[in-house]
């Protein structure tokens, strides 16, 4: 192909591809898969844990889910590191807006931001670009629950309900078939999160271990972001296989027939 | 030797200036000056200051707030705006190039209603429900400290504004014709008549006049 127009960021090729942001996000088809569902009450943040060797040590937080500020967080899928200057920044400049202004960033300027940093290393500096795709969930008084997904071009969007990383096309078309707008309140959403999930796994079974959950909700005027313990998790997986085996044995029942 | 008053009501700001501009201490060179600047349609800013500060500074803020406003869609709400000003002040007054300014800041939005802020050149910045800057609080806090209560109507805001006009005339020895007043609510930001002290001495108070 045009291998001569792919090794720096700030060559177009002559079909006008940027091939280092495409590879960048070719990197990302490759990582842990993260889906974000936004319900009339909250929303659904899930991420798939890769890291489950048993000897790894507790994490304070999350493994894949970031706080940026009171109101909001964010999952990565890409390269763990670059996720981390990400992180970093976001949390700088979601502080800085605060010292100005003395309330809380809009999400969406936030996201903005940060994707006009990421713009900035497709088109100058000769540095690579993050290999890193960022699903945001927040809250602010302006548009109330929002989820946005941002991708190392420095483009971003907003989404009712959406998914990166690996096999994230098989997940998002599961998405755009069993989400309901308007008619998804947070159970229903968690509960479509595990099923997605469980289609999207490498592995042949979805447990409790190797899946993580957030939900940001707000009581009180207040914005709770949320891990969902291990007891919540297994409730939420074992309600999800009866409800596949119960899927299963009508089928058969119908089988018969036709 | 000039002078800014606020007054927070039951949902609205009341906002007044004087309008005299005065050049080497001692002549008038106008005495219908306007002292206030519009921020947003709910927002405004009286300012006074030294050498054109007053209006280099309140410029910038309001240019600034205009820039958020057309990148992002939406204004600034009052405390926001009040917390970058003031942000700007402090950031500046250690600086070699302090800004030299009193203001007042009035705004209406819908999360928290009517607010006031006062804020001079030390970068100082309070909510407050009644304000004045200038050698005017000297005359007036006293009487403002007397008449306001919470809640007041347009009509008491007033009244009380035209009671500290009075008393300024009556013992501040600057004359001061005129001031400006605007009012900010729910509806923006409205022009009132421009109000002048009335001929009786503030403490008795223009009752006739008000009704």
């Amino acid at each position: 192909m045009s291998r001569r127009y792919d090794s720096r960021t700030t060559i177009f090729s002559p079909e006008g591809r940027l091939y280092q942001v495409e590879y960048a996000m070719e990197a990302i088809g490759h990582a842990g898969t993260c889906l974000g569902i936004l319900a009339s009450d909250g929303i659904v943040l899930a991420a798939e844990k890769r890291n489950t060797n048993k000897l790894l040590d507790e994490i304070s937080f999350s493994e894949k889910i970031y706080k940026l500020h009171d109101d909001m967080a964010c999952s990565v899928a890409g390269i763990t590191s670059d996720a981390n200057v990400l992180t970093n920044q976001l949390r700088l400049f979601a502080q800085r807006h605060l010292l100005q202004y003395g309330e809380p960033i809009p999400c969406e300027q936030l996201v903005a931001t940060l994707c006009d940093i990421k713009q900035a290393y497709t088109q100058f500096g000769g540095k690579r670009p993050f290999g890193v795709s960022i699903l945001y969930v927040g809250w602010d008084k302006h548009h109330g629950f929002q989820l946005y997904q941002s991708d190392p071009s420095g483009n971003y969007g907003g989404w009712k309900a959406t998914c990166i990383g690996n096999n994230s096309s098989a997940a998002v078309s599961m998405l755009k078939q069993e989400y309901k707008e308007g008619e998804t309140n947070l159970k229903q959403a968690l509960d479509l999160s595990i099923k997605v999930l469980s289609k999207t796994l490498d592995t042949n079974k979805l447990t409790a271990d190797k899946v993580e959950i957030a939900t940001l909700t707000r009581e009180n005027n207040v914005t709770c972001i949320r891990i969902l313990p291990t007891s919540e998790m297994e409730a939420l997986v074992k309600k999800f296989e009866e409800e596949e085996a119960k899927a299963e044995a009508e089928k058969k029942k119908d089988k018969p027939s036709s | 030797m000039e002078c800014l008053l606020g007054i927070k009501g039951r949902d609205f700001v009341l906002m007044a200036s004087d309008c005299v501009v005065s050049a080497h201490g001692i002549v008038a060179m106008k005495k219908d000056h306007d002292k206030m600047f519009k921020m947003t349609d709910s927002l405004v800013m009286s300012v006074i200051g030294h050498g054109g500060d007053d209006v280099q500074f309140a410029e910038y803020i309001a240019k600034n707030i205009q820039l958020y406003r057309m990148r992002n869609g939406y204004n600034l709400s009052t405390k926001e705006a009040a917390t970058f000003t003031r942000r700007n002040l402090a950031d500046y007054l250690r600086s070699n190039t302090p800004y030299s300014v009193h203001l007042l800041i009035g705004g209406f939005d819908r999360e928290e209603g009517a607010s006031l802020y006062y804020m001079d050149y030390l970068a100082t910045s309070t909510k407050v429900p009644f304000a004045v800057h200038g050698y005017g609080a000297y005359f007036t806090l006293s009487t403002m400290d007397r008449y306001y209560h919470d809640d007041m109507t347009q009509k008491e805001a007033l009244h009380l504004l035209q009671r500290c006009i009075d008393e300024i005339n009556t013992r501040f020895v600057i004359n001061m014709p005129t001031y400006k007043i605007r009012i900010v609510d729910k509806d923006g930001i409205h022009d009132l008549d421009d109000m002048k002290p009335t001929g009786s001495g503030g403490s008795q108070g223009p009752e006739s006049m008000l009704g």
